[in-house]
């Protein structure tokens, strides 16, 4: 499962909401998830991977997750992209 | 003596003798290991080593500086356990049976010429971070003890090439009095960081590092972003005295954060900050704002390719009345047309677009975008204290049908079930001289006026403030302003109503006498102007700027009050 956003913070994604994401993608230990953007695919594991999509205002993510907790990794993640301020849900 | 020009990165003035933080000599050599295990048990160690460190900093950082400081530091905790860094690095050791201080490096090389290449400024200074988190587990991997700035022990100007995040966190105020460095700009952390610590601080020299010795005599001046190194007696002489000045201004300001603003005879004005997006809240509560005056809403439309949802924008107004707990937020609908354009509405291009299809006009017609900004409004509503603001209205029967779609919006929502507050304050800017001279009328069906100068301005004077050709017209002290603004501040009060303004006129210091004096409620300023307002308010009496005003309205021309406010004593 997989959901588009848009990004709308002037910063893109920068490093604070970027710890958000990995922090709350490790929580789920029951799904793989992932950040695709730019035709580059990265874990939400890795903070690193995430900033190295290099995304700016504008520009849109997919979130997608896997495994058992798939449903509840993706909406704890949708939440923080939606709180964070830093995108728009873009189905 | 040489003089270096950099970047002003943190006010103040700092003179001392120079302490070069140097980094020690990370070379590393590519070396075979015999057993891959035992490289890998050595590095998970040095790992564990920097967790242990990483931990103690970012609490420390959240002890000293707050939460919002110790983020970073959150940030770099992620970076030490990241499997992309971790795993090929120990991928690297098995595979080659090469030393971990090699494998990490070339790892981590890759990762910072990466962010180097971003296109994004604030990316391209994440390196920073990398070479950072790089840098702490090669030290422990080399068995490597630098001089932790924590150690200084005497008063001096910390010289560097760049100051990595974690030894500015380590800086102790009472030695460290300025610091210098050959690389960063404004946003860079340790650039953040100096003026948390309130340190001056110049960066972006290119060559401070070069150019100085340990030990040499040093001005840092954060205030013009220079750097002095060995200045003469008479140079020394007049920068101690720049910065008593400084540091006697700052102290009046800072007293005066946390208090009201109190005219000399203890008559009470609010002074407020005028506001483009939520990131400026912080610098509303440094500088001791009481309210948010104008929050220019357009900016949440600019720089976009299609309209803002409805979501994005109560989130952001949720932020902004969240942040100032409580204290009033006038929220401005959006003021787009003029000369600030949305290339995606398609709007076509006008012969005069200040007098043109602009703000309510625009709002009022395409009531599309107006009622989904007040949707979101209102639900953002419950979390502060929102007063919302309509700007150019020229009659009143603006006002009304746009009260009434606020209105009708706010039964809908109501009936759908979402709480909306009670107590919204529904005011007009005042910024068109037909709204001006009906003031009376209006006050009687608005909750407040916020005179909006930069407008009335050029609408009273007829001249266009863009065309440098008419900008002598442009004439904030010129009686006719003065007589407009007196008739709004008293058609307010006679009925029961405030008035504020939130023009660039409110922040200056010749006018706030004359507007202190005509009576007005409510200064919206830049928040950098609010302390030195509050300060030069405290000095002035109402009742001798009421006088003032008197006089000032009865002039003849603006070069006569300007003189008139030139002659007080404040």
């Amino acid at each position: 499962m997989q959901r588009n956003f848009k990004i709308t913070d002037e910063d893109g994604i920068h490093a604070r909401p970027a710890t958000a994401l990995v922090n709350t993608a490790n929580k789920f230990k029951g799904a793989e998830s992932f950040a695709e953007a730019k035709g580059k695919k990265v874990t939400l594991k890795s903070i690193l991977g995430v900033l190295s999509l290099g995304l700016e205002q504008g520009d849109i993510i997919t979130l997608s997750s896997e495994g058992e907790e798939a449903e509840a990794a993706l909406s704890a993640l949708s939440d923080i992209m939606v709180s964070e301020g830093l995108g728009e849900i873009n189905d | 003596m040489i003089n270096i020009e950099g970047i002003a990165a943190s006010a103040g003035v700092a003179i001392a003798r120079a302490f070069k933080l140097e980094h020690p000599d990370f070379t590393i050599n590519k070396q075979s290991v015999q057993s891959t295990d035992a490289e890998i048990t050595r590095f998970n160690s040095a790992l564990a080593k920097s967790q242990e460190e990483l931990e103690a900093i970012k609490e420390r950082t959240r002890a000293e500086l707050g939460d919002k400081k110790a983020e970073i530091f959150e940030s770099h905790l992620l970076i030490l356990n990241d499997p992309e860094l971790i795993d090929p690095v120990r991928t690297m050791i098995t595979d080659e049976q090469v030393n971990a201080e090699y494998a990490l490096n070339e790892t981590a090389s890759q990762f910072i010429t990466m962010f180097e290449n971003m296109k994004s400024a604030y990316l391209q200074e994440r390196a920073a971070d990398m070479r950072d988190v790089t840098k702490r587990v090669l030290t422990h991997l080399l068995g490597l003890t630098y001089v932790n700035p924590a150690e200084i022990s005497e008063e001096v100007i910390v010289i560097a090439e760049d100051l990595t995040p974690s030894d500015t966190a380590q800086l102790n105020r009472k030695y460290v009095l300025g610091f210098t460095t050959n690389i960063g700009g404004r946003t860079s952390h340790s650039a953040i960081m100096a003026r948390s610590l309130e340190i001056p601080a110049v960066v972006g020299t290119k060559n401070v590092v070069e150019q100085i010795g340990s030990g040499d005599l040093v001005i840092v001046d954060g205030l013009d972003g220079q750097v002095i190194i060995n200045p003469t007696d008479e140079v020394v002489a007049e920068f101690r005295v720049k910065q008593k000045q400084y540091q006697e201004q700052r102290a009046e300001w800072n007293k005066l954060r946390d208090q009201k603003s109190v005219s000399k005879d203890g008559v009470h004005v609010e002074l407020a900050a005028n506001i483009g997006t939520p990131n400026d809240v912080a610098g509303v509560i440094d500088n001791g704002g009481e309210a948010v005056g104008l929050y220019r809403t357009e900016f949440l439309y600019m720089g976009r390719d299609k309209l803002p949802s409805e979501d994005v924008q109560f989130n952001a107004y949720k932020t902004v009345l969240e942040k100032m707990e409580g204290k009033p937020v006038v929220v401005r609908t959006l003021d787009i047309g003029g000369d600030k354009e949305l290339p995606y509405l398609d709007l076509p291009k006008e012969m005069n677009p200040f007098l043109g299809f602009r703000a309510v006009r625009l709002c009022l017609d395409r009531t599309d975008i107006f009622r989904t900004q007040l949707r979101a409004l209102l639900r953002a509503s419950v979390y502060g204290n929102l007063r919302i603001m309509f700007p150019m209205i020229a009659t009143l029967g603006e006002f009304r049908e746009a009260k009434a779609l606020l209105l009708e919006e706010k039964q809908n929502l109501i009936a759908a079930g979402i709480e909306v507050s009670e107590n919204i304050q529904l005011g007009i800017m005042v910024e068109i001289p037909s709204t001006a001279v009906m003031a009376d009328q209006f006050a009687k069906e608005v909750d407040f006026f916020s005179i909006g100068t930069n407008d009335l301005i050029q609408y009273t004077m007829a001249a266009d403030r863009m065309n440098e050709r008419v900008s002598y017209l442009y004439q904030p002290y010129n009686p006719a302003i003065l007589r407009l603004v007196k008739m709004v501040i008293d058609a307010a009060h006679k009925e029961g109503r405030w008035a504020g303004m939130c023009g660039e006129m409110a922040g200056d210091t010749t006018a706030i006498p004359l507007l202190l004096g005509l009576g007005l409620d409510e200064f919206s300023m830049s928040a950098t102007s609010i302390l030195p307002a509050r300060s030069l308010i405290s000095k002035l009496s109402k009742a001798e700027m009421q006088e003032l005003a008197a006089k000032a309205l009865e002039l003849q021309t603006a070069e006569q009050v300007v003189e008139l406010v030139r002659g007080i004593d404040a």
